[in-house]
């Protein structure tokens, strides 16, 4: 037989004997101490490293999420300071406005009052000097015409006269 | 990958075809060379690659192991010493059969000295030879490395990033279950085998690497006995069918999808693969590192046929080379090895259909 030829390819029953010892021995005592709990070990490490990952991602969104949101809020804030101040400027130039056409007003009233009460005063100056006048032209014309009249052929010239002045028409 | 294959496979056949030509002028050879008392290049390849008794360490100091026989009689153990006199030449000791060695295996031999073959063949050797011995130091090895580093998870916790022994291990643990368990057997049925895997990847690349180290640890050719290698094929054969399914075996016998004549053709070709596959694993590793054992030996034995020490300028740049590819070839055998038995297990685990494309993509991406 071949076998016999090639002491090589001969297997020893001696060896064959201890290797299956050996190996299932091994197999036995590896697979229980040393590789199920060190698989298990690497995969619970793969499976932590997997869900701190995905936990820095969430993490990350969150954050940009926030940032964002942060940002908009900042954003609306801004805009209402803006409205709020041109607000505030529409209000106060309203009330410039105002005060400014109420001042013009009274300034109005107070020169139309004025004005009206220089007439009346005026009026009544020009009144009282007009009494004054009225009253001293009569003083004057009594005593011209007293002094007129006391002189007879006068008095006669200057009856003469008017009538002359008034003409029968 | 390809250049990684073809090297070995250099190594195997420049192997063989040395081993075989050398085998046929053995025999013419063998008389002459040793009436002329002149160095004979086989025996002393084949007695570096071959099992023993006792464990050769220099000069004349050598271990003596334990023989242990199952006799017709009964268990006898004694040492292997007393097998051989102080010039290493073997005698006969008296038991409770007159043993003897012959081409270093123990026989039991009549009063003339001469082998009793019909008695012999009742004779079984248990003994804890050089090789055995090497596989107990290998198994030694793995144990304390493997729980060291194993109880490293204990003690540091899985959340600390692996130091020392630990930090050895693991890229080949994961290596094992990332590159060959996970593709060929897949995600849902790897975990169960991985113990498997480990142990004989761990197992095979201790004693490769064992059996390229010259002095006493090493030296034993453990990874290229025939006996080591079949055992683990006959474990890999039990394992395989053990997992194996209706889905594999309708596959062997009644090949779906086929006409009922390629059937019938089928089966008997597909049954014979079921065996064949563990026998190329047997052959395959046994062949590889005897190959390349074999390859330094004779490099190294070029001195002594020359007889001179000039002939080391040529010899040692070449077993350098052979060296560094037999390191290549330790990883890779053993590697090998694992990654087919998990295709093979994979093969008889697959479930009906629809794994067949998924399948077809990882051996696609391995070549």
């Amino acid at each position: 037989m071949f076998l016999e030829i090639n002491p090589l390819v001969l297997p020893d029953i001696g060896l064959v004997f201890w290797n299956t010892v050996a190996f299932i021995g091994l197999l036995v005592v590896l697979g229980k101490f040393a590789w199920k709990p060190m698989l298990k070990a690497i995969s619970d490490r793969e499976k932590g490293i997997e869900d701190s990952l995905a936990k820095a991602d969430q993490m990350k969104a969150d954050l940009s999420a926030m940032k964002n949101e942060n940002e908009a809020l900042l954003a609306k804030a801004r805009e209402e300071r803006a409205t709020l101040i041109k607000e505030a400027k529409e209000a106060s130039e309203k009330m410039v406005a105002e005060a400014k056409d109420k001042a013009k007003a009274e300034y109005e009233r107070i020169v139309a009052d004025a004005q009206v009460a220089i007439t009346q005063q005026k009026n009544a100056a020009l009144t009282e000097v007009k009494n004054q006048v009225g009253s001293l032209v009569v003083e004057v014309a009594e005593k011209v015409l007293r002094k007129e009249l006391s002189n007879k052929a006068e008095q006669e010239k200057y009856i003469q006269q008017l009538a002359d002045g008034v003409k029968l028409n | 990958m390809v250049l990684n294959r073809i090297k070995p496979l250099l190594a195997v056949s420049f192997g063989l075809i040395f081993l075989f030509n050398t085998m046929s002028s053995f025999a013419a050879e063998k008389t002459e060379a040793k009436q002329e008392g002149s160095f004979n290049v086989t025996e002393t390849i084949l007695e570096h690659i071959k099992d023993d008794h006792s464990w050769h360490l220099w000069g004349d100091k050598t271990i003596s192991l334990p023989v242990i026989l199952y006799t017709p009689q009964g268990l006898e153990v004694f040492s292997s010493a007393k097998l051989v006199d102080e010039h290493h030449e073997p005698v006969v000791y008296k038991g409770k059969f007159d043993y003897k060695l012959v081409a270093g295996k123990t026989k039991i031999v009549n009063a003339a000295g001469e082998v009793d073959a019909a008695a012999s063949k009742k004779l079984w050797d248990f003994s804890i030879t050089k090789n055995v011995a090497s596989l107990f130091i290998s198994v030694i090895i793995l144990l304390l490395v493997i729980l060291t580093a194993a109880s490293a998870y204990k003690k540091t916790g899985i959340t600390s990033a692996p130091k020392g022994l630990q930090s050895f291990m693991e890229p080949i643990v994961l290596f094992v279950r990332d590159e060959i368990a996970l593709p060929n057997i897949g995600a849902k049925r790897y975990a169960k085998y991985m113990p498997f895997l480990l142990t004989i990847f761990f197992l095979i690349l201790t004693n490769n690497f064992l059996g390229l180290i010259p002095l006493f640890p090493g030296g034993a050719n453990v990874s290229g006995n025939i006996a080591f290698t079949m055992t683990l094929a006959v474990c890999v054969f039990v394992v395989v069918n053990l997992s194996s399914n209706k889905n594999y075996w309708e596959h062997i016998f009644w090949m779906p999808g086929m006409h009922w004549s390629m059937k019938l053709f089928l089966a008997p070709i597909e049954l014979i693969g079921v065996f064949n596959k563990p026998i190329s694993l047997m052959i395959r590793l046994f062949a590889n590192i005897t190959a390349g054992h074999i390859l330094v030996l004779s490099l190294v034995c070029l001195i002594f046929i020359f007889k001179t020490v000039y002939a080391a300028a040529v010899a040692v740049p070449f077993v350098i080379f052979i060296f560094l590819i037999e390191l290549l070839v330790a990883f890779l055998q053993a590697y090998i090895f694992t990654m087919l038995t998990a295709m093979y297990i994979g093969m008889a685990s697959e479930e009906a259909h629809h794994d067949h494309h998924e399948h077809a993509a990882n051996e696609l991406a391995h070549h």
